[in-house]
């Protein structure tokens, strides 16, 4: 087994151009985790097969489903980009989930209440890009949080990202349950009134649901791109994420940066948040986003921490969430199936040492600096 | 035991790592009770063939034999009960521990077989330290030992394991001339007493004044084992490097003019709070270089971080340029005309995984030409890095690949030609050449001085006497984060500075 195992790393590695050759691990993390998820779908008494090919024939089976994988897609090209972001500037934000949440809220709000404030409509062009920069600042601030007290603290941003997001959680529930909660008499759910016709993000074609979010987080990540590589913030975000010691010694203002890094992390998570209510809900309801913000750090991780890689695997986990429903349709599998999976991805990424130790790939001496230690 | 006492032998000893031979065919042997320096640059293979001996890698081809009989050493656990100890260049202690807990620790003596029975440790280290002439507190706290100190736990740690072979990386590298002199004889003891010793180092000085046979390498091969009788310094280094090295700085009289960096009563506190820098006053003027020596840890780390704003002053002036730059972060200072070549080239100075061409510019890079208007110009920062590449030497594929792949030599040239290449006032250069290979060294050096004559006031810190000694106009010494005395550095001998730097105060 290992023998061939062997062999496809080996046929892979030689057929690959060297710039794919990073891509590599990712790419035998997905495979291996497929075939143990049929395994694990053959265990549970159906055909891995026939699930696969619902999987696909669900994630890009016709316009439609294309179209759907795209919509899954989205909120997760943002946030995974938020995670990747954060990941370059050597800090790990588990905090995307608050950071969406609020995000959400706010671009709600401003959806919904804002005319009735101001006492006349506003046009689309200002409402909805209003709403959309309110979101994604309010997730900016909620990072930068987290970002000052690491920085100026020392407290981990581990710990507190995910003490933000109990925070967030809750406040949201709060206010969706009471000040924002739809006041409409037959309603009975923690949701907020319907935006605004003037605040939805518009459909990109004639009866698909797929949407100019979608565009959108396509040229997002072209620009985090640019941040990163081209610009000379770019360059301080990745010193201060490759090696603060020196980031210091060059001038750059480390503390800073890493405020900004979580600030502008908080951003792409709260824009997440945002183009779900703008261009999907047209309104926020609590829970449709658990899991987003988690998933997104199986993503980053996946993607490489690069922006394509990140659209990539973004595209991938919206594909399996998308291609679910038809699996299970098709053999009865329950969708909880496509959890498992990306927990193998997430579980292969992370611990490449066992996917290179079973496609014996060896280590490249260039490694991907994720964060630094606990308390660093 | 064979005709020639030889005690330990390897023969033919080959080690391959991906793209190097690290150890090409390589014979050693070590007769009983004498001490054999193994000298080569970095990267000549001293390291990995006595890994092989120690046990912490395995050859590919070759046989080590011990007391005649071949031996196969899979760890070090096999090595220690074959009689090898190794005391590493960073020590393997604990410094919250007592001098007998470190010594027993993973050889714990126990009444029944769980409670720690120092007492008998304390008595057998006790014993080690008398036969042995190593004087040890048993009890006193590793971290509260001075560095020599601290070495000689080391030792003890492997006789009390019953080595009778020992094998000390560059030992004297963080030692003062005196305690050098005092590891020297301690060695002397040893090797009366039966011990064996292999002796890593890179100092020809050394080698000629204790080894009874000296062996060079270089590139993974044995050049050739020699006496210190029938060699010499040249030779050795020719030996070395595989050509001819000067190994005297060629340097003709300083043109000191102006001031350029005046420091004036400066405090500077360390981590912990404690007052490491008390009350320094010096000054650097144009066109000459001031040498600081001492041993490390006397605050000569802080002072540079805190003249170069990495560390906050805690009182005092610094006067850069004729401007108060005190407690000014790096980047004002830089651009003032300070160029720093840190002391922990990893870690301050570069970021190992951009490439040689964006380490390049890791101080300039937000200035035109390689970036406008907060855009990176990468025409700009590769013909900047092409161009350093050739001035400065560097020997790398190209300026795209990560730095982490250069040798430590090519590394810190990437560092000097940084420093250096934008306008320069003063170059502080803190151990700019430590575990450098010769001829990196040599290069370095000329690049020091060539500075200097075009009018750069030059800050040089070393803990290396002969570095100190070669290149200062002017030499001031460090002892207890305090300036000792400031001499002419040609007015000066290697003895009388060795005693300043172990505390000994200046007459006048």
């Amino acid at each position: 087994m290992r023998q061939l195992a062997g062999k496809i790393g080996e046929g892979l590695k030689n057929s690959l151009p060297s710039a794919v050759n990073s891509l590599l691990v990712p790419l035998l993390a997905v495979l291996t985790a497929v075939v143990l998820g049929g395994i694990v779908i053959a265990l549970a008494g159906g055909n891995p097969f026939l699930a696969y090919v619902g999987l696909f024939q669900g994630a890009f089976g016709n316009a439609r489903a294309i179209s759907e994988t795209a919509i899954w897609a989205t909120p997760y090209i943002f946030a995974g980009l938020a995670v990747a972001l954060a990941f370059k500037g050597g800090l790990f934000n588990i905090g995307a989930e608050g950071q969406l949440a609020f995000g959400a809220v706010v671009s709600a709000l401003i959806g919904y209440a804002l005319p009735g404030w101001l006492g006349f409509d506003l046009p689309a062009i200002i409402h909805i890009p209003f709403a959309i920069l309110c979101g994604g600042l309010t997730g900016a601030l909620w990072a930068a949080i987290p970002g000052f007290l690491k920085a100026y603290t020392g407290g981990h941003e581990v710990i507190n990202t995910i003490m933000m997001n109990y925070i967030a959680l809750n406040l949201t529930s709060f206010l969706l349950n009471g000040p924002m909660k739809d006041p409409n008499p037959n309603n009975v759910i923690a949701r907020t009134p319907v935006i605004a016709e003037s605040a939805r993000l518009a459909p990109l074609f004639e009866g698909y649901r797929i949407h100019w979010g979608f565009l959108l987080a396509l040229l997002v990540a072209f620009l985090v791109w640019v941040l990163l590589w081209k610009t000379t913030l770019g360059f301080e975000i990745r010193t201060v994420g490759a090696n603060p010691d020196a980031a210091r010694y060059a001038g750059i203002n480390v503390k800073r940066t890493i405020v900004l890094t979580m600030a502008l992390s908080g951003l792409l998570a709260g824009m997440a948040g945002t183009i779900e209510v703008t261009a999907l809900n047209h309104r926020h309801e609590l829970g449709f986003s658990i899991g987003y913000g988690f998933d997104a750090i199986a993503i980053a991780l996946l993607g490489k921490t690069h922006p394509l890689g990140v659209v990539i695997a973004a595209i991938l986990f919206g594909a399996m969430r998308n291609g679910a429903t038809r699996m299970q349709f098709l053999t009865q599998i329950p969708v909880d199936v496509i959890s498992v999976i990306q927990a193998l991805i997430l579980l292969f990424v992370a611990a490449d040492a066992i996917i290179r130790y079973i496609y014996r790939i060896r280590a490249a001496s260039e490694r991907v600096v994720l964060t630094r230690g606990w308390g660093g | 035991m064979t005709e020639n006492n030889i005690v330990l032998e390897a023969r033919g000893i080959t080690k391959q790592f991906p793209g190097v031979l690290a150890n090409d065919q390589v014979d050693f042997d070590l007769r009983n009770g004498e001490i054999h320096a193994l000298l080569g640059e970095n990267g000549a293979g001293k390291t990995t063939l006595m890994n092989i001996l120690y046990g912490l890698y395995h050859q590919d081809a070759g046989e080590v034999f011990l007391n005649g009989q071949p031996i196969e050493i899979h760890s070090s656990r096999d090595s220690i009960k074959a009689g090898i100890g190794m005391v590493h260049q960073h020590f393997m202690l604990v410094p919250v521990f007592s001098v007998a807990e470190n010594i027993m620790l993973g050889d714990e003596i126990t009444r029944l077989g769980m409670i720690l029975d120092e007492k008998a440790v304390a008595k057998r280290v006790l014993e080690l330290s008398r036969q042995y002439g190593l004087d040890v507190d048993p009890q006193a706290l590793v971290g509260q030992l001075p560095v020599g100190v601290q070495q000689r736990v080391e030792i003890i740690k492997t006789l009390y394991r019953d080595a009778s072979i020992l094998i000390l990386d560059e030992p004297t590298a963080v030692l003062t001339p005196q305690e050098a002199e005092d590891l020297f004889r301690i060695m002397h003891e040893l090797t009366e007493r039966g011990v064996s010793i292999i002796f890593i180092t890179h100092k020809l000085k050394e080698v000629l004044a204790i080894a009874d046979r000296i062996t060079v390498m270089r590139a993974g091969k044995v050049i050739g084992t020699v006496t210190p009788k029938e060699t010499s310094e040249q030779k050795l280094a020719t030996m070395m490097v595989g050509r001819d090295v000067i190994l005297t700085v060629d340097k003709g009289l300083s043109q000191p003019g102006e001031e350029v960096l005046k420091v004036d009563r400066l405090k500077v506190h360390d981590f912990r709070g404690l007052e490491v820098v008390r009350e320094v006053s010096f000054e650097v003027r144009a066109g000459e270089v001031l040498g600081i020596a001492g041993v490390q840890g006397n605050g000569q780390t802080e002072l540079v971080e805190a003249l170069t704003g990495l560390r906050p002053t805690a009182s005092g002036r610094m006067l850069f340029a004729g401007k108060d730059l005190t407690g000014k972060p790096p980047r004002p200072l830089t651009e003032t005309g300070m160029a720093h070549v840190p002391e922990d080239r990893q870690r301050h100075g570069l970021v190992l995984n951009f490439s040689v061409a964006d380490n390049m510019v890791l101080n300039t890079y937000y200035r035109p030409p390689f970036a406008r208007f907060g855009v990176m110009q990468p025409e700009a920062i590769d013909a900047n890095a092409r161009n350093l590449v050739k001035e400065f030497d560097v020997r790398t594929p190209s300026p795209f690949v990560a730095v982490s792949k250069l040798s430590g030599g090519n590394q810190q040239k990437v560092i000097v030609a940084r420093e250096l290449s934008h306008g320069v006032k003063l170059l502080l250069a803190n151990q700019p050449t430590r575990g450098l290979d010769v001829g990196s060294i040599e290069y370095i050096h000329q690049e020091i001085v060539a500075m200097r004559d075009r009018g750069v006031g030059v800050l040089l810190v070393s803990a290396e006497l002969d570095e100190i000694m070669a290149l200062s106009d002017r030499i001031a010494v460090m002892y207890h984060g305090q300036i000792v005395t400031t001499v002419d550095a040609k007015k000066v001998t290697r003895e009388q500075l060795g005693l300043w730097m172990a505390g000994a105060r200046p007459e006048e």
